[in-house]
């Protein structure tokens, strides 16, 4: 055995070369089914290359749409953060088992489910379908998206904290909303915040998308330029997008910082 | 000074820190006051919701089974491909990128500066609207959907693995150079067997991600079953919406338990 494993310190490892020929394997077969072919490719590198070329340079000659659109999108983002983190702390915390009974805990990790499922895209078009075009399908959505997330990660932030103060409040008989107020929050409230921060980037991000389907922001603008084919003005739009989400990525990191030090 | 010390006042923020944390929030709530005074809101619209809403419930119920076998299967197995095959792309993107970036590999700023300068253009771009862009190039397919994927898993998997190279331990390159080990060697037996875990944990991760990416795309006609979705939608025929959005319920799910099973397993 040890004169085998002097000679060969690398031993081959038959059932990872099995896996990586299995992935080999995969590949061929989901390339032939989705019908990826060279050709195909070659075509698209032309196009892509038209299309680039259409692109640059970037037409600001509307930017007074592109500023409206992307007012709408930061509005939308706001307020979909504000009441969806305000929403999703009573439900992360009816989520949280080491507090709560069964009963509670059941029904809020459902909604949580549910939530977290389906894509944006998808609740933003049924709301879009229940409420009309506009803002207020984007902030219905991502209130939703927000819940799903928050709710989640503030679930598993309680279930994490130290029972010894909130065991400590209960001897001292302290009433149930004292109890979360000085023997929970403090424990929860720094990652909460990071939670927090971290959702309103991310709603950032969604609600320059969700106008795609029709539910505010930049997103529609956005489509309406592609179907018109004014590549010219999407580069300006996609641009501006980037800019917007790096601006936000900023503020973010510094909000932390205001809260962290 | 005796006195100072038995009035000594105990505080937790400096006065500065104070202000600054006022100052957030004020800023934040006169941010969320204008967007609430200016945002274009209807509120008849938002009262009247919950009963469009349950009216929509209504229409989807019961969900169409028999459209199952027609178009919905056939669709639900693209998404599935396309969202393996953009994770496979992401991830053969994302090993040079992150590479690049890690600066304990690569001693190069500026090349550390234009991996992350890739990594954080790709992230900042959602996924429908890489879509729309691959739309353009190659036509609408599962084709523009699995390039739309990879681009905007790139940013993703490149990040964490990057981070993962730079934390690697030392010894056992330190060993291998000083065998003279060449430079594939060294990557593949001193860099990979640590960052490996990592790199398996990322792969999982993004392609449950990208299961329910790739469920949507299909509504800007990059493939998959938002096709389905989207024609459904645009025909009013709501028992079938119901059933590809059960559908899409369904592989979500079993994608995420998949993922746990697995995540156990190596980990």
């Amino acid at each position: 055995m040890t004169a085998i494993a002097a000679k060969r310190p690398f031993r081959a490892n038959w059932a990872a070369r099995a896996g990586w020929a299995l992935l080999a394997v995969y590949c061929v077969y989901a390339v032939g089914s989705l019908e990826i072919t060279w050709a195909r490719f070659l075509i698209g590198l032309g196009n892509g290359a038209t299309f680039l070329s259409e692109m640059v340079p970037p037409n600001f000659e509307r930017w007074k749409l592109l500023l409206e659109g992307l007012f709408e999108t930061v509005q939308i983002a706001v307020i979909a953060s504000a009441f969806g983190v305000a929403l999703s702390l009573p439900i992360g915390l009816a989520a949280s088992r080491n507090l709560m009974p069964a009963w509670a805990t059941w029904p809020a990790r459902a909604v949580i489910a549910v939530c977290r499922s389906f894509h944006p895209v998808i609740f933003a078009i049924l709301f879009v379908k229940a409420v009309g075009f506009g803002p207020l399908a984007g902030i219905l959505t991502l209130i939703f998206a927000s819940i799903g997330f928050i709710g989640k990660l503030f679930a598993e932030a309680i279930e994490e904290i130290s029972l010894k103060p909130v065991e400590a409040c209960r001897a001292a008989g302290a009433p149930f909303m004292s109890l979360l107020a000085y023997a929970v929050l403090p424990q929860v409230l720094n990652r909460f915040i990071g939670f927090a921060t971290y959702q309103f980037d991310a709603n950032m991000r969604n609600s320059t998308m969700v106008g795609i389907v029709g539910a505010g922001g930049i997103g529609g603008t956005l489509f309406s330029a592609f179907q018109r084919f004014d590549y010219d003005f999407l580069a300006a739009i996609l641009l501006s997008i980037i800019a917007l989400i790096m601006c936000s990525e900023y503020l973010a990191i510094r909000i932390k910082a205001v809260f962290n030090d | 000074m005796t006195d100072a010390r038995t009035h000594r006042k105990w505080e937790r923020f400096t006065p500065a820190q104070r202000l600054a944390r006022f100052a957030v929030f004020l800023g934040l709530g006169v941010l969320l006051a204008v967007s609430l005074r200016t945002v274009s809101v209807i509120p008849e619209f938002l009262w009247d919701a919950p009963t469009q809403m349950a009216d929509l419930f209504r229409r989807m119920w019961p969900p169409d089974t028999a459209s199952y076998a027609d178009n919905v299967h056939t669709a639900l197995i693209e998404t599935m491909n396309i969202a393996g095959m953009g994770t496979i792309l992401a991830l053969l993107m994302a090993l040079p990128v992150g590479i690049l970036g890690a600066s304990n590999i690569v001693r190069v700023p500026a090349l550390n500066w234009l991996s992350k300068l890739i990594l954080v253009s790709s992230r900042s771009v959602n996924t429908l609207v890489w879509a729309i862009l691959f739309v353009a190039v190659f036509g609408p397919g599962a084709l523009a959907g699995t390039v739309a994927i990879g681009f905007r898993s790139v940013g993703f998997c490149g990040k964490l693995l990057s981070e993962a190279l730079e934390e690697c331990d030392k010894g056992p390159i330190e060993a291998l150079r000083a065998a003279g080990a060449p430079w594939p060697s060294i990557f593949l037996k001193g860099y990979w067997p640590q960052v490996a875990p990592a790199f398996w944990g990322i792969t999982l991760f993004r392609w449950d991600i990208n299961v329910r990416e790739s469920a949507v795309i299909g509504l800007v006609g990059a493939g998959g079953i938002g096709v389905a979705l989207d024609t459904a939608l645009n025909l009013f025929r709501w028992q079938q919406v119901s059933l590809i959005l059960v559908c899409i319920f369904a592989v979500v799910i079993a994608a995420e338990v998949l993922v746990t099973k697995i995540r156990q397993r190596i980990i």
